[in-house]
Formats: structure tokens, sequence, C-alpha cells
């Protein structure tokens, strides 16, 4: 294990830019590097990331290992494992980290099971332990309702996949240097199992649920899909998005996409307005991180009070009309 | 057609309680139930034996217990079940768990080769997500993720086209059979056992294999062969919840109250007032 140095980190590639989540990777990923004493490097992928090697040198990187290939344009499970795990194998990375978004999660545990060593999902905290230099990752466990505390033995590398939006973004620094590497393995194209037959991009009214900074969810206390319905106008007003309880979403009255929680979407916005809903484990995982919560339900005794920065008692019948009111009356100004 | 399914028992997460003196996790009184992503699986599996005729053989890890939720798999329309179970295979972790499980579903394919394998997207006590990708790539089957639908499967082409759930839209994805498919909760509905099955599956025999019966190498699998550990599992951290505005008598006066309140904060306010930019 003490041919593994320093973090690499997958990078994601999106409207031919660094993705948030990758920005954010850069930078817990620079502190552990720091941490070892080692060097912070990334893979970047496809026929543009060639691009995008100062920016991530900016945003820390010591080393950028870009495999521009047209076949890594698109996500495939085969073709990104492959690269991957050829790349891993060369540079032997002590930790390895990626986001906690589709590609990584279905790329992370098919690396892990190639290369073996620990694979921690969705961590909140990663820190280096002092007397082993082994990695320390904090995990929500048995759906948000306890978190555990994962350590690798002596196998490497040690993966993690990151939740967004819970580590700050890396410092930009335009003076900064660090080393291009092409990588010059060629794909074997025989070996990529999976086509993309079509891709259909999801329909959103206003913002993206997960990018938005004000969130409006509603439950089963909303009654029903019409009345859900008025959750969009505070939604507008505030220049957010509809979330919804898997209640809501079962009933019909969200689309399933729009479902935040354990098993539907984590965000973390800076405003989360809960509506006539209880607050399940199951949801509050979902929207636990955001800085401020807001909860409008009519019984006091509901849990969603218990995590909610401010709560408001009552139907919301009647509590919505006068809020969105009084939002519009200070967003004008 | 035949499709293995992977069913895991888990407690009922929603009951999960965490003693604040010792931070573990308190086990007694809490129920334990069938995965509910695997019940999707294996209710997709079901409905593609409908279609297309052939086998589904359940297959779970666990301890003796973990046999209710076999039986209650073949009370849900599964042919056979095996239950992998063994002292050895305690305290795996997910890597280890995915090579019991792909040794198993090797052993399984011997006597009858598996087209398929299903499995949940997660687990509701793990979240790991990290099973179905894991014993993919040990058997070295396609992979397809977060399916929502199986679209086509052409049984003399050995091919299947699966919709999948990708950030910002939907996939429509075709790959070669063998494949393994973990399924998203919207995939289907689990359907009620019959009566004649449920008491079928009363005497239904439950087939145990040990890691020997499944050629396991000692090394791979529980305690040994799982690369992670916890250190500590502990509740999350105690939120009371800040104050909360009476709005029955004067919802106006209690939403100006909330909105003051939530506004204090001069930094947030700031951001808000002008639209985070």
């Amino acid at each position: 294990m003490d041919n593994y140095k320093g973090v690499l980190v997958f990078g994601e590639i999106g409207d031919g830019k660094l993705t948030p989540i990758t920005i954010e990777l850069l930078g817990v990923g620079r502190k552990l590097a720091d941490d070892l004493g080692e060097e912070l490097s990334i893979l970047l992928v496809g026929s543009k990331a060639g691009a995008l090697a100062q920016e991530a040198i900016a945003c820390g990187a010591d080393n950028v290992y870009i495999a521009e290939d047209s076949l890594l344009d698109a996500y495939n499970s085969d073709a990104y494992t492959q690269t991957a795990a050829n790349l891993c194998k060369k540079v032997l990375p002590s930790i390895m980290l990626f986001g906690h978004t589709d590609l990584g999660c279905d790329l992370s545990p098919r690396l892990n099971g190639r290369l073996g060593g620990g694979l921690s999902m969705e961590c909140m905290t990663l820190s280096i332990d002092s007397a082993t230099k082994a990695l320390i990752a904090t995990r929500p466990v048995f759906g948000g309702n306890a978190h555990a505390t994962m350590m690798s033995k002596s196998a490497r590398p040690q993966m993690a996949t990151v939740r967004a939006k819970v580590f700050a973004p890396a410092e930009r620094a335009d003076g900064r240097q660090g080393k291009v590497i092409p990588v010059e393995d060629k794909l074997d194209a025989s070996a990529l199992k999976v086509k993309v037959v079509e891709k259909i991009k999801e329909q959103v009214e206003g913002v993206k649920l997960e990018d938005a900074e004000v969130v409006v969810s509603g439950g089963r206390g909303m009654g029903s899909a019409q009345e859900f319905t008025k959750l969009r106008e505070l939604a507008n007003v505030l220049g957010g998005a509809v979330g919804a309880t898997r209640v809501a979403c079962d009933e019909g009255w969200a689309a399933a996409t729009l479902q935040v929680g354990q098993s539907g979407k984590v965000v973390s916005p800076k405003l989360y307005i809960a509506i006539g809903l209880s607050g399940a484990m199951a949801h509050i995982a979902g929207c636990l991180g955001s800085k401020y919560i807001v909860a409008i339900n009519k019984d006091k005794e509901a849990n969603i009070f218990n995590v909610a920065h401010f709560g408001i008692v009552g139907d919301w019948k009647e509590i919505l009309p006068p809020l969105t009111a009084k939002f519009k009356e200070l967003l004008s100004k | 057609m035949h499709c293995v399914c992977c069913i895991k028992q888990v407690p009922n997460t929603a009951d999960v309680k965490i003693d604040p003196e010792t931070n573990t996790l308190i086990r007694s009184g809490v129920e334990s139930i069938s995965n509910p992503f695997d019940l999707v699986a294996l209710e997709a599996a079901i409905q593609l034996k409908e279609k297309h005729g052939g086998r589904v053989t359940v297959i779970s890890m666990g301890p003796p217990q973990a046999e209710s939720c076999l039986r209650e798999a073949f009370a849900l329309g599964a042919d056979a079940i095996i239950l992998l179970s063994d002292r050895a295979f305690a305290g795996a972790d997910t890597l280890a768990t995915s090579y019991t499980l792909a040794k198993a579903i090797e052993e399984i394919a011997r006597k009858k080769p598996v087209d398929l394998i299903v499995c949940g997207k997660q687990a509701i006590d793990g979240d790991t997500a990290q099973t179905g990708p894991g014993i993919a790539t040990r058997l070295g089957y396609t992979q397809f993720t977060y399916v929502t639908e199986v679209q086509d499967l052409d049984k003399a082409k050995k091919q299947i086209q699966v919709k999948r759930k990708v950030e910002g839209g939907i996939e429509l994805i075709r790959g070669p059979l063998p494949a393994l498919l973990t399924f998203e909760l919207e995939a289907a509905k689990p359907r009620r056992a019959t009566l004649p099955l449920l008491i079928a599956s009363l005497r239904a025999k439950v087939t145990v294999w040990d890691a020997q019966a499944i050629k396991a190498e000692p090394t791979m699998i529980g305690l040994k062969g799982s690369p992670t550990w916890v250190k500590r599992i502990f509740g999350p951290p105690a939120r009371e919840g800040g104050p909360r505005f009476d709005a029955q008598k004067d919802p106006k006066l209690a939403v100006t109250q909330g909105v003051d309140a939530l506004l204090a904060d001069e930094q947030f306010a700031a951001q808000f007032l002008k639209g985070w930019k």
C-alpha cells in the first residue's frame, strides 16, 4: 500500500465546463493531498477535455490526465471503467474521489469491483487519519437516521463518492503550475457493449431542482394535485423549484423527478420551504443540507419543526397566500 | 429466460434509532423487511417471466432468519429460493457481498445459464448502491443502473433495451445479455401474493448454501474479504428546531414574523433580495 500515493479526482464535464461538483472535489482533494503531503491529480475524459486542463490546474490540480477520445464524450459504463481502471493501475492513487452523481454512482462501484480497495458512498466529511494516513469518511446510513465513519484497511485505492454542495468549491488561482499528461492507452472499442439509443431531456419548468437556491416542497397535507400546483406560484416568485415528498409523487400530484429524499434527490438550497409535509426521516435526509429550512404545518408536533430553523403553525391554505404576497412585495423593491 | 434476483433483508429504517450513549444501533423492536427496491426488481423479473417465459431464482445472503424474505419472494412468484448463509459471510462490506453473490450466481449458472440479474438500486439500510455494479463487473455482465423500464428483450438476438434515469433526463440504452439491471422504485409496483402461493411458500424448499457450496475463497468473504470497516456509527446531531409562529389566529402576522426572522441574517437577506447574484 506504500506504493499508492496522492489523490485522484474523476472530473465531470458539463456544457464544456468542469461541473460544480468537480470543482468541489478539487477543493476537498487539495486539502487531503496537502494533509498527506502528496499530489492532487484529476482525470478528464472526452474530446474536449484538453481545453479544461488549465482550469483544473487553476483549481488546484498538480497533474491533469487527459483522455481525449470521442468514445468518451458521453458516459458509457464500459468505456469509462476501462479508462479509469487503466489510469489507476498506472498512477496508483491512495485516494480516488468521485461526485455522488449518476455517473459517479454507476462508475465507482464498477471500478471498485475491478481494483478492490474500499468504497464509501455519499460522503459528507473526509479527513486524513494522522497516525495511519488513511482516509476517514463519514456518510449517512439508514436513510439519514445515522451516520457512519468508514475507514479502509490496507487495500488501496480508497474510493469515495462525495455529496454535492457539502464541500466548498476550490479556490481558483490563475498563476498555479501543473502538469498536463495525455493518457496514451487507446480504448478497445469492441469491449464497449452498451449503446445509447436515445437521450430524452427532462422538461423542466423553471429552475432545475438540484440547482435551485430556493426549493418549495409539498407533501400529503397539500391534499390534491390541484392544490399542489399552488406551490409553483411561490416557487416562481422566489426563482426557485418545486419539490415533493414520496407520498405526493406516489399520489401523482408531482412528477417522480421532483421527489426530494433518500430515494429521490438530495438538495442543498439556501432556502427550503416545507409545506404540508410531516418530515419523515427519509424526506429530511434529502433536504437537511439546506441553509435555512422553513416549515409550514398545522400539526405543531410534526417532526419537520424539529429540523426547521423557523416554523409557522397553521393551515397552509391560510398561510401560503400572505407568504407569497410578502415575498413578492420584498422582491419587487 | 433465466433471471436471478438478489434480495436483502433490512431493518425497516424508519424505525432505526441510535443509542446516544453507546452510539450503537438499537435493534430490538425493529422490524425486518425485504429491501423495497429489491421487491421492485423481483416484480420486474416476474413480469418478464410472464411475458417471455422462463424462471426466476431468488438469492439472499444473510443469517438464517433472512429465509422469511425468500419465502415472501416465493409467494410473489419466484421459482427457486436460495439462502447464502455461513458464519464466514458475516461482517461483509459491499465488496465482499458482491463477490459472494457473484460466486453464488456462477454456481446457479453452471446448472442453468443466467440471462439476467436484477437488483434494487440500493438497500435502504446502507444506501450504498454498490452491490449490483460490483456483481456485474465481477461476472462481466452488461450493466444497466437506475432502470425505470425494460423496453425490449430480444431473446433470439440476446439483446435488452432499457429506459434509465440520468441527470437531466432519461436515456434509452441497449446492450447484450447476460445483463445486470438495478431498478428505481417507480419501475414496477410489487404485487400482492395470492393465497395459494402464500400457502405454498410456507412449504417451499429453501436451498441453503455455505461458502464451500459456492466455492468462495475464504479470504474474499465476510470480514476478511472486506476492505472497509465502520469505525463508528452515530445519530445525526440533534436539532431542536427554531422558533415557531402561530398562524391560527392571525396568519398575516405569523408570516411577517417568520419572514422577519429569516431575513434577520443580514448576509442571507442581502443575497436573497438580490436574487442570489
